[in-house]
């Protein structure tokens, strides 16, 4: 059971953040609040803002405005409290390639303060947790891509923490390898343990997330589940219509004046919320409206 | 992948730990990775180390020695075995300090990870000075040992050397560090190397004595923290000892501090944004 006194905090709470790279605003006025227990996605298209603001929580980047809180923690004055009991995955391998996998678990139980006793335990449990066991001794150099990733995230675990970080957890791994992450994060969040996830990628916010934000320069644009955020920006149904480049052309002319919500799908044009279109809707292929539908709406991008 | 433990049964003691600076934990932590790749290349550090003033020994103590036999009361050979500690000193620690932080830091962006943990940049920069000091210390006893196989006697002021290698080793890591944090390109060093490691290194008393040199030469040489360091050396490890080693004592203690303070202060505003 949750100790609700003291859980009712929030573990992550953004007011009015600004971050200015010189003209650039990569954060603009950002309000973020992560309740613990949750898997929180943070959702947007490439620069806006996702990865200044995962900085920004271990005070890596410091914010010209507003005010930043981390498990109760004032940053960026007590930042290193706030680190000590949070784990970080960063988007980018910043693994010593020199050292084992061993070595590497051993240099952050170290970092992270596991009491001696306890830290061979620790290697050992984050070398199963990476599934690493038979590699433990080999030199990081030498690990496949999805071997790197999987000793970052048992990095990033080492000291049990009860705030996990995950920057673009699955970004460039093989399917096969990104399912065996998303059911580590499931778990995870099973545990308690509360998770602020930033990606780009639609399915695995759609999968792992109780809460989705989705950004967009600089700002949150939208929140919600993902099921809510889908029926309030993309209805239930979405109408595909498929034609000529200059059919198309012409539906979505059709669809602007009508006030439609549409949106170009590859070679179709989507038409959102299709279930309000009554008898006046075209003929097409009729699906349930997805959060990729929910996002181009919201975003006016397209996501791969 | 294997399912992660209910972190209910962790025990929760992070958060009521006091937070201090330069906390020994984290430097420790920093320091185990310089530990475990030390056990792994000591052979090739220690044969280089052993290599390199036998190799100056042999061309400055015994070609150029058949032509100066002395420099004032000291023996060319023993006034070179005890120069060339410094050279060892400067080398060991300031060329580790410029490309071990660029390259962890620009390059494998180890540095970012560290700071993700509860390490701080001057944590980060003190562990990883303390480490090339401590090594710089050690390794500069390297020519003593050499020298005492060309002549040199072995006197108890060598046990000082260990401690002047420190302190001068920390001065120049902490100078590295400070170029590597200024530093756009790696390319960048061969200027400091050319410009001002290998003057510095030429016009510090150790293969010829300052007092030889254009008076304005000798002015700079008198700021060279190297010459200080040759100086200092030379005097505890002869038996020479006087009043003006304490000075060159204090100008290296203030030159280790210094640099300490800037590498900090420039690495820090170059990794937090």
């Amino acid at each position: 059971m949750l100790d609700l006194v003291h859980e009712e905090r929030a573990s992550i709470e953004l007011r009015g953040v600004v971050k200015r790279y010189g003209e650039i605003v990569a954060v603009d006025g950002l309000d973020l609040v992560v309740r613990p227990g949750i898997c929180f996605g943070l959702l947007g298209p490439n620069g806006a803002g996702k990865s200044t603001t995962m900085r920004m929580l271990t005070a890596q980047t410091l914010a010209d405005a507003g005010t930043i809180h981390v498990l109760g923690f004032t940053l960026p004055g007590e930042s290193k409290r706030a680190r000590m009991a949070m784990g970080v995955v960063p988007q980018q391998d910043n693994l010593d390639v020199e050292l084992t996998c061993r070595q590497i678990l051993d240099v952050f139980a170290r970092l992270y303060r596991v009491p001696r006793a306890q830290r061979p335990a620790a290697v050992e449990r984050a070398l199963e947790i990476a599934n690493l066991k038979p590699r433990a001794d080999t030199i990081v150099r030498e690990l496949s891509g999805g071997m790197r990733r999987r000793l970052l995230v048992a990095r990033g675990l080492i000291h049990r923490p009860r705030l996990v970080l995950l920057d673009e957890p699955t970004v460039g791994l093989d399917p096969q390898v990104r399912q065996e992450l998303w059911s580590l994060i499931d778990g995870l969040r099973a545990d308690g343990v509360t998770v602020l996830m930033s990606t780009h990628y639609i399915e695995e916010a759609e999968r792992l997330a109780d809460t989705v934000a989705v950004m967009s320069g600089g700002r949150i644009i939208a929140q919600g589940t993902p099921a809510q955020l889908v029926s309030a920006h993309a209805g239930r149904e979405v109408l595909e219509v498929y034609g000529p480049p200059a059919q198309l052309a012409e539906l979505e002319a059709l669809a602007t004046s009508r006030g439609w919500r549409h949106r170009r799908s590859g070679p179709a044009v989507a038409l959102l919320a299709a279930e309000q279109l009554n008898g006046e809707a075209p003929a097409g292929v009729r699906r349930p409206a997805n959060l990729e539908d929910a996002f181009v709406a919201l975003t006016g991008q397209e996501i791969e | 992948m294997s399912v992660i433990r209910s972190r209910a049964d962790a025990p929760d003691t992070v958060s009521v730990r006091p937070v201090r600076r330069l906390e020994p934990a984290a430097l420790a932590g920093v320091m185990t990775r310089d530990i475990v790749l030390f056990k792994r290349y000591w052979k090739a550090t220690t044969f280089s180390s052993i290599v390199q003033p036998t190799i100056y020994l042999l061309a400055f103590g015994l070609g150029f020695g058949s032509l100066v036999h002395n420099v004032g009361h000291v023996k060319y050979v023993e006034y070179v075995a005890t120069g060339v500690v410094a050279t060892a000193v400067l080398f060991s620690s300031a060329f580790p300090g410029m490309f071990n932080t660029f390259i962890r830091w620009q390059f494998q962006r180890t540095y970012d990870a560290l700071l993700a943990a509860p390490v701080d940049v001057e944590e980060l920069v003190t562990a990883e000075i303390l480490w090339i000091s401590i090594r710089s210390g050690v390794y500069g006893l390297a020519p003593l040992v050499v020298g005492l196989a060309f002549g040199l006697s072995l006197m108890p002021g060598m046990l000082l050397v260990p401690l002047i290698g420190f302190v001068t080793g920390f001065g120049f890591a902490a100078f590295g560090v400070l170029i590597a944090a200024v530093a756009k390109t790696i390319d960048n060093f061969n200027y400091v190397t050319s410009a001002v490691l290998t003057p510095m290194f030429l016009v510090a008393g150790t293969f010829f004595p300052i007092s030889t040199l254009p008076s304005a030469l000798r002015t700079i040489a008198q700021v060279n923290p190297l010459y200080h360091c040759v100086a200092l050396v030379r005097d505890v490890s002869l038996g020479t000892f006087a009043t003006a080693d304490f000075v060159h004592a204090a100008v290296l203690v203030v030159f280790a501090l210094l640099m300490w303070r800037l590498a900090i202060w420039r690495l820090q505003s170059r990794l937090i944004d």
